[in-house]
């Protein structure tokens, strides 16, 4: 239980920091120190990051970052996708599953390195309110 | 100023295939599907790095919702763990919010990465 809890928090900063990371610490997490299956483990993980999501977007839109009308036509669109990614884990076996993950885990990482390394001060971006009003408002 | 239609087609073709790649690495991979959302953003839509992000959450709430319902229906989704894990993560993510204003970028992303290199390890070494 505290285990999980300290995943959650973990998970919940990262997110909160980056935008994405929430998923790629539950999962692992969720294998590594709880001992769920990788089947599991994915799944778990994405009921919890449904909250996470919430507060996150709530909290973006304050400072008027979220494009609303885009992340409507992102969410709704991607049903199909989701429901064909879940049935292809499915038929994958676990192990397969779990290795093609720490794949992905490397890949996040390199991107993750190759960012830090390219996006030049390393300061803060611009505060919120700097982006022009975007074309899908007109 | 006003979009042409055309370029709204564009525009909307383009989202909705982001929409599906997410969702399927999504599914695939019990990810919110952010790290391959806020990268086309930008990419592909000019996006500044703040809207991508905070845009991509907001289309997590969907994907994540849709990818966990179908997940349900293999009997894989352990639901107590799940509400163990996303309610502390809320706190996290105001924790986090907070200090994406105060740290620097570069740093977080660097610890970040070698979290993800020592995760992917020990899932390989399993």
């Amino acid at each position: 239980m505290i285990g999980a809890i300290a995943i959650g928090l973990a998970g919940g900063v990262i997110a909160g920091l980056l935008g994405v990371g929430g998923g790629v610490l539950f999962v692992p997490g969720l294998v590594i120190f709880l001992g769920l299956d990788q089947h599991q483990a994915e799944a778990t993980s994405l009921l919890a990051i449904i909250p996470v999501a919430i507060v996150g977007t709530y909290m973006q839109d304050r400072y008027g970052n979220v494009r609303r009308g885009d992340a409507l036509l992102l969410g709704v669109l991607s049903l199909a996708g989701a429901a064909g990614g879940v049935a292809l884990a499915n038929a994958l076996s676990g192990r397969v599953l779990r290795d093609a993950f720490a794949v992905l885990l490397l890949l996040v990482a390199a991107q993750f390195v190759r960012r830090a390394l390219g996006s030049g001060t390393g300061q803060p971006a611009a505060p919120a309110g700097f982006d022009p009003p975007g074309l899908e408002k007109g | 100023m006003q979009v042409p239609a055309e370029a709204s087609l564009h525009r909307s073709l383009r989202l909705a295939a982001i929409g599906t790649l997410a969702g399927l690495f999504s599914g695939l991979f019990g990810v919110g599907g952010g790290s391959v959302i806020v990268p086309l953003l930008v990419l592909w839509l000019g996006y500044e790095e703040h809207p991508a992000t905070a845009t991509s959450l907001a289309a997590i709430v969907f994907i994540a919702g849709f990818a966990a319902l179908t997940h349900g229906l293999y009997g894989n989704v352990h639901v107590l763990d799940a509400v163990l894990i996303g309610i502390p993560a809320v706190g996290g993510v105001l924790l986090g919010t907070w200090l994406q204003q105060r740290l620097p970028a570069r740093t977080v992303s660097l610890l970040f990465a070698g979290v993800l290199v020592l995760s992917a390890i020990e899932l390989l070494v399993r």
